[in-house]
């Protein structure tokens, strides 16, 4: 009883007793034309004022999130012997990426019903509302599964190492196919599966140089870059035709 | 050697590139086709998104048509009238396909409609060009056989605004030419290609127009109407990536070179014949997909309301 007092106190009061120290192997992700995926590590320190208050084990949680876009997740069926897409569900609230880096299991350091509120577990992060689909379970697994295999959605169960209690770093690899904008990590530090501490940063992912620019033009002045992509395949065909004849003469 | 495409957001081999862009050329080149029908589904099936797989695809065809067109034009087997008058068919029949093309995009079911498209026609003209060049190929093995056949006279001669079109040695109606012009347009634009592969079967076989004049004037009109569909993608979608583009279009103007070269040599029936196994077995896989159970039911669509 005195035991649930405590916890409840310590949910109602921010604690201060453990505290993140952040840092971060980067600032910002630059897409530039050889851009091959990267990896991002965060590393930290447990900051103590005093003794440890409370019991239980110490959890670390890394995520690391892109910016959220809608997606509609269709499934096929077969109708008059081909398969076709019947069903579809709207994903109201997907990351782009999602990255969960732990140092122990999930379960074993968060309870359920703070996971339900921090939505920290990729199955959490994701919201379809309304949908009228009664399997929508399933078009959620999809997602996740679909972008799991492109290395979109990563669970990591140990992937954060904690040393002495005190010390902590994660290394989230970053695939290729990144979405733009801003990423959010966040770094959860947890005792006896409630949450104590909560660090949050941002690192920019954004297309940098040629990419950049070729980007902005296609958007900004669409009909100049028609016109010079087209110039460029003119010009492509007309050299190889040259390039061909002199070559046979 | 990956690289980093801007406007897809996809990293890709670059050598991959370059090698799909060569293969794709050198068909190009031997069969006067602009090779969309095979890069587009090979684009899809490497990760590109279908959107800028078609955008960037209709660039790239521009170059691989231009390379092969200044071929055909130094050795005169262009028809500059008749390429002429199915271009502005051609020009009519895209707008029609794109407006056709976004409301059936509206509906849904677009990437269905697509494929069912390229199963009916390429399967259609695969076999009517295969069997027509192996009876032809029989034919001229036979022991003092080989005479020209008389050209048919049907229907397509008995329309009026008649034209005299020399290089192809044809006297007859723009109508027919204007016809396939606006039905090709239309069907490139659906289906993201160039459209050769039904226009090249359209002009031996219903205008009557020789083989050899079939590919360059093909071509010719391939430039203009992927030139078009290029704009229109750049300018409304924003799909056309040029890094991808101009990496495919290396490969793809080299091999449209070689291609041509090898179509020289080669005779007519058996161009055809090639090309027509060539139609039917990209008929044959998308069909296949279309039959088979896929291992992953599930797709994943850009948001908003489908």
């Amino acid at each position: 009883m005195i035991r649930l007092v405590s916890l409840l106190l310590l949910l109602a009061m921010p604690a201060n007793a453990e505290e993140i120290v952040l840092g971060l192997s980067q600032d910002e992700v630059a897409i530039t034309a050889t851009f091959e995926g990267s990896e991002i590590l965060i590393f930290g320190a447990i900051k103590r004022d005093g003794p440890v208050e409370v019991e239980g084990d110490l959890g670390v949680i890394v995520t690391i999130a892109g910016p959220d876009q809608p997606v509609t997740v269709r499934k096929k069926d077969r109708r008059l012997g081909i398969w076709v897409n019947t069903e579809s569900v709207d994903v109201d609230v997907a990351p782009t990426f999602y990255a969960v880096a732990t140092n122990r299991p999930l379960e074993e350091i968060l309870t359920f019903t703070e996971d339900l509120n921090t939505r920290i577990s990729t199955q959490r992060a994701i919201r379809s509302v309304g949908a009228t689909v009664e399997s929508a379970q399933s078009f959620t697994d999809a997602l996740i599964r679909i972008r799991a295999s492109e290395g979109l959605y990563q669970t990591i169960p140990e992937g954060v190492s904690v040393a002495e209690e005190a010390l902590f770093r994660a290394l989230i690899p970053m695939p290729a196919n990144l979405t733009e904008g801003d990423y959010k990590a966040e770094i959860y530090l947890t005792r006896g599966k409630q949450i104590v501490d909560l660090y949050t940063t941002t690192i920019p992912v954004k297309k940098v140089g040629l990419e950049r620019w070729l980007f902005n033009l296609a958007h900004d002045n669409p009909f100049l870059y028609g016109l010079m992509s087209l110039s460029i395949a003119i010009a492509a065909g007309w050299g190889a035709s040259a390039a061909f004849s002199m070559f046979r003469r | 050697m990956q690289i980093y495409l801007p406007i897809a957001e996809v990293s890709v081999n670059i050598f991959l590139l370059l090698g799909l862009g060569g293969i794709v050329g050198v068909l190009s080149g031997m069969f006067g086709v602009g090779g969309g029908f095979l890069m587009t589904p090979l684009l899809f099936f490497i990760g590109i998104p279908p959107a800028v797989a078609v955008a960037t695809e209709a660039n790239q065809i521009v170059a691989s048509s231009f390379s092969g067109v200044l071929a055909h034009l130094k050795r005169k087997t262009v028809d500059l009238r008749m390429g002429t008058v199915l271009l502005i068919g051609g020009l009519v029949g895209s707008g029609f396909g794109i407006l056709l093309f976004n409301y059936l995009k509206a509906l849904g079911q677009v990437e269905l409609l697509v494929q069912l498209c390229y199963v009916v026609f390429l399967g259609m003209i695969g076999s009517l060009m295969f069997i027509e060049s192996l009876n032809a190929i029989r034919k001229a093995s036979k022991p003092g056989g080989g005479v020209p056949k008389r050209r048919k006279h049907n229907w397509v001669h008995n329309l009026p605004f008649k034209m005299k079109f020399r290089v192809s040695g044809l006297y007859i109606s723009v109508i027919p030419p204007l016809l396939v012009g606006v039905l090709v347009g239309v069907l490139a634009a659906i289906m993201g290609v160039g459209g050769g592969f039904i226009m090249v079967p359209a002009m031996i076989y219903l205008l009557g127009m020789p083989t050899k004049v079939v590919v360059g004037t093909s071509l010719f009109q391939i430039i203009f109407v992927t030139a078009f569909t290029t704009m229109l993608h750049a300018t409304t979608n924003f799909t056309v990536d040029v890094v991808l583009a101009v990496l495919l279009l290396v490969g793809g103007v080299i091999g449209a070179q070689i291609g041509t070269r090898i179509g020289v040599k080669m005779k007519a029936e058996q161009l055809r014949i090639w090309l027509a196994i060539m139609v039917l077995a990209v008929c044959g896989k998308l069909a296949f997909d279309l039959l088979v159970m896929p291992t992953e039911l599930f797709s994943l669509g850009t948001g908003g309301h489908s």
